[in-house]
């Protein structure tokens, strides 16, 4: 399955990357299964997504729960809690 | 059936309060109040000076999710039209960062449906806040007061 992860805000200038393009097994089938993925990366992607920092997810840019099924190239989003207005 | 006249706008421009209440208002005569909620740039938080900040948002989701929390509003009160005008990019103490405007025929819907606006878009729109102050740039951590604001709707 294909994703294009899109970083927001903190996690943007932590990776120093804003968006990815990845290919991932079929062992990941839930954005928790995705973020879990990620923090194998260890360093900056561990620090950020491996312990209990809150974050909020978006898949094609709706708000979504960390149990939400992911679906071939979908648009995955991964940031902070949201503080505008 | 009514259909409420609803719009957002993100933009980096400053924008123009009473333009922005005379286009709400047109040519609608049934509109009896309009509420003006503007949000400004405070120059203090955590007790540190804020020099500047800077709005960074989600661009195609930011939209699609203010209109949603529109679009909520005018399901659960009677709303003539409701607009959000959010501003992205730097800005510094003392700038308007965002307005919503809301109509309705009696005050209690404009009143009502502002306050539910802001409260979700403070929770649910994909705006992230960076604060300038003299020891360097800071990302503003998401308040609890917030999530508490808007779950009150939810009761």
């Amino acid at each position: 399955m294909k994703l294009n992860i899109l970083y927001f805000a903190q996690l943007r200038e932590k990776f120093g990357v804003s968006h990815e393009s990845i290919e991932v097994s079929d062992q990941v089938k839930t954005v928790t299964d995705l973020v879990g993925m990620l923090a194998e990366r260890g360093g900056v992607w561990q620090e950020e997504l491996g312990g209990s920092l809150l974050h909020r997810f978006a898949i094609n840019q709706e708000m979504v729960e960390p149990d939400a099924m992911l679906t071939d190239h979908a648009e995955v989003a991964i940031f902070r809690p949201v503080t505008g207005g | 059936m009514f259909q409420p006249r609803l719009s957002v706008s993100v933009q980096a421009e400053a924008f123009d309060a009473e333009r922005e209440f005379t286009e709400l208002q047109g040519e609608d005569r049934g509109i009896g109040a309009i509420v003006s909620f503007v949000g400004l740039v405070r120059d203090l938080n955590l007790a540190d000076d804020v020099v500047a900040l800077e709005l960074e948002h989600y661009p195609g989701m930011t939209e699609k999710s203010l209109m949603r929390i529109l679009e909520q509003a005018s399901a659960r009160w009677s709303i003539q039209a409701a607009r959000v005008v959010h501003r992205v990019g730097k800005m510094h103490p003392g700038d308007p960062i965002v307005m919503v405007l809301s109509a309705s025929a009696h005050r209690q819907d404009a009143y009502e449906a502002n306050q539910f606006i802001m409260d979700y878009l403070k929770t649910e729109a994909p705006f992230w806040k960076k604060e300038w102050t003299p020891d360097g740039p800071r990302w503003v951590d998401a308040r609890d007061s917030d999530q508490q604001a808007a779950a009150r709707w939810q009761a």
